[in-house]
């Protein structure tokens, strides 16, 4: 059974019809990059599997519940989902410490000292310790990324979603980012990476999906994908944003 | 990056010459033209034709003297209705602001209740309000309504000052970006978790500002509730001048008023600079 299945997924804003119909398995410990065009609905994809966006059509599934239902706790559903934004994660008002056990605390009701302890840990493995007690505007955009991570990672989701979590840093900050998400590959999570990072794409990820105007035109692995594809819009794609 | 080593080029020095010249012509000329104008509006109000009049009713000795305990005994009444009002104003402002970002279906009621609330009680003018609830209330002859004009004044204000609030805390709820909100609810917080942990404590810090200046308003409105009847400032004030034919006991009152009102005025627009250093400031 996949961690993550999506079955004929429409979604509409307005009159633009922005998803159309995507099928999606997503394995354990398998990590999907999902590559495209800006608008090709990438981010709404993400959203939609975070019920942040209620679909307009067609079934998600996590595990062996499908989350699409009406009268689904999306509450209960997102707890078993990690996803991180381009910009905006952190909270400006609370140190990264607060930031990191907000969840852990306020969500899972885990003791204060318990959830720091764990926190310290984790900030730890990502090395963040010494940020522990600063406000996120101390924090050069890719540390802030880094504890975003962090923080998604705090309550033990089983799928973790990353939207184009480097496209608002600058370039010499992107590696470190990218680092921390092939440090979870390494860890065994299992991951939905919207990214136009594509060497980032074809290093670490399993499979590789090329959305275009709402529709997943492609996936396979990376190599094919991305060396030799199909599909004249991925090639007409791929000349665009690949370095020749 | 080191300055050891740094001597300023001739250039510079003689740039840096040529600003503080400049610097100094400036304020001589702010001076010059603060003392004219003042000059011609004293000219002009000491010239008229009516100001020996206006000097005797508005600016005499004596009857600021014989007013002013009388006048200060009434502020400190100002003072509590202002002090016991803002609490209840602030607790009322914020709920009816968060009912209505709700969007619950059970909530539905409580949220047509607050747009209710708020539409009528912004519309009406807060006098108008004052002698509304001022001899409207009591004339129910309910058990319970109080008939102390002072609470009843109280009432009126808070109505009238909630409404604006919660506006106010709507804007500043609205002014925190909708990422945050999505960051909140993706990390498995729920909604009111999202709103109390995340939206409300930035909203707060966004409307410190307005929300001072709202008070600085409210404390001026306070004098509103002597048309009911409230032995404050205003209806002290006006009680003497009456009964005397003199108006300095107005300016009396208007002193006292300007005296609390202005260190208020300051705070907020140190803070609002602050706020906006903040936003626009060093920060990256």
């Amino acid at each position: 059974m996949s961690m993550l299945r999506l079955d004929n997924v429409w979604k509409q804003y307005g009159d633009q019809v922005v998803l159309k119909g995507v099928d999606l398995s997503v394995e354990t410990h398998q990590v999907v990059c999902l590559i495209g065009a800006s608008g090709s609905g990438k981010s709404t994809l993400l959203r939609c599997i975070d019920l942040l966006e209620q679909v307009d059509d067609g079934r998600i599934w996590l595990g062996d519940e499908d989350i699409t239902e009406p009268g689904v706790d999306a509450d209960q559903a997102r707890r078993r989902i990690g996803m991180v934004f381009q910009s905006y994660n952190l909270f400006p008002h609370l140190t990264v410490l607060d930031n990191v056990t907000l969840a852990p605390r306020r969500v899972h009701k885990k003791p204060r000292r318990d959830a720091e302890a764990a926190a310290l840990h984790l900030l730890g493995r990502f090395g963040l310790a010494d940020k522990a007690q600063d406000h996120p505007d101390k924090l050069s955009g890719g540390q802030q990324q880094r504890v975003a991570v962090v923080c998604a990672m705090a309550t033990d989701p089983q799928v973790m979603l990353f939207d184009e979590v480097t496209s608002a840093l600058d370039p010499e900050l992107v590696g470190e980012v990218l680092d921390v998400i092939r440090g979870l590959k390494e860890g065994g999570m299992t991951m939905v990476i919207a990214t136009h990072e594509m060497a980032f794409a074809r290093d670490v990820a399993d499979t590789v999906c090329f959305l275009d105007d709402g529709v997943l035109l492609e996936q396979g692995p990376p190599a094919q994908i991305l060396s030799a594809p199909t599909q004249r819009r991925t090639r007409e794609f791929l000349t665009r944003v690949l370095p020749t | 990056m080191s300055d050891a080593g740094w001597v300023k080029s001739d250039q510079q020095l003689a740039r840096e010459e040529r600003r503080r010249r400049l610097a100094l012509r400036s304020a001589t000329l702010a001076t010059i033209s603060t003392v004219v104008l003042l000059g011609v509006v004293a000219l002009i109000v000491l010239t008229s034709p009516g100001w020996p009049v206006v000097r005797r009713a508005f600016f005499s000795w004596p009857d600021a003297k014989a007013s002013f305990p009388d006048i200060a005994r009434a502020f400190w009444v100002n003072i509590k209705l202002f002090l016991t009002a803002e609490p209840v104003i602030l607790v009322i402002g914020l709920a009816v602001a968060v009912v209505r970002g709700t969007r619950s279906p059970v909530m539905f009621p409580l949220r047509a209740l607050a747009i209710a609330y708020t539409d009528l009680f912004r519309g009406v003018p807060t006098l108008l309000l004052v002698f509304l609830v001022g001899f409207g209330l009591p004339a129910l002859n309910l058990q319970g309504v109080p008939t102390s004009p002072f609470v009843l004044g109280w009432i009126a204000l808070i109505l009238s000052y909630g409404a604006y609030v919660a506006e106010v805390f709507r804007a500043g709820i609205d002014s925190v970006h909708r990422n945050q909100r999505a960051s909140g609810r993706a990390r498995g917080l729920t909604e009111a978790q999202t709103m109390r942990y995340v939206v409300l404590p930035q909203a707060v810090r966004n409307v410190i500002p307005p929300l001072l200046n709202d008070f600085v308003s409210l404390q001026k409105d306070t004098a509103l509730v002597s048309v009911i009847g409230v032995v404050e400032t205003l209806r002290v004030a006006n009680v003497y001048a009456s009964s005397n034919f003199n108006y300095t006991p107005y300016v009396v009152a208007a002193m006292f008023f300007i005296v609390l009102t202005i260190p208020l005025a300051r705070f907020t627009d140190r803070l609002t600079r602050r706020s906006v250093e903040r936003q626009f400031g060093t920060s990256s």
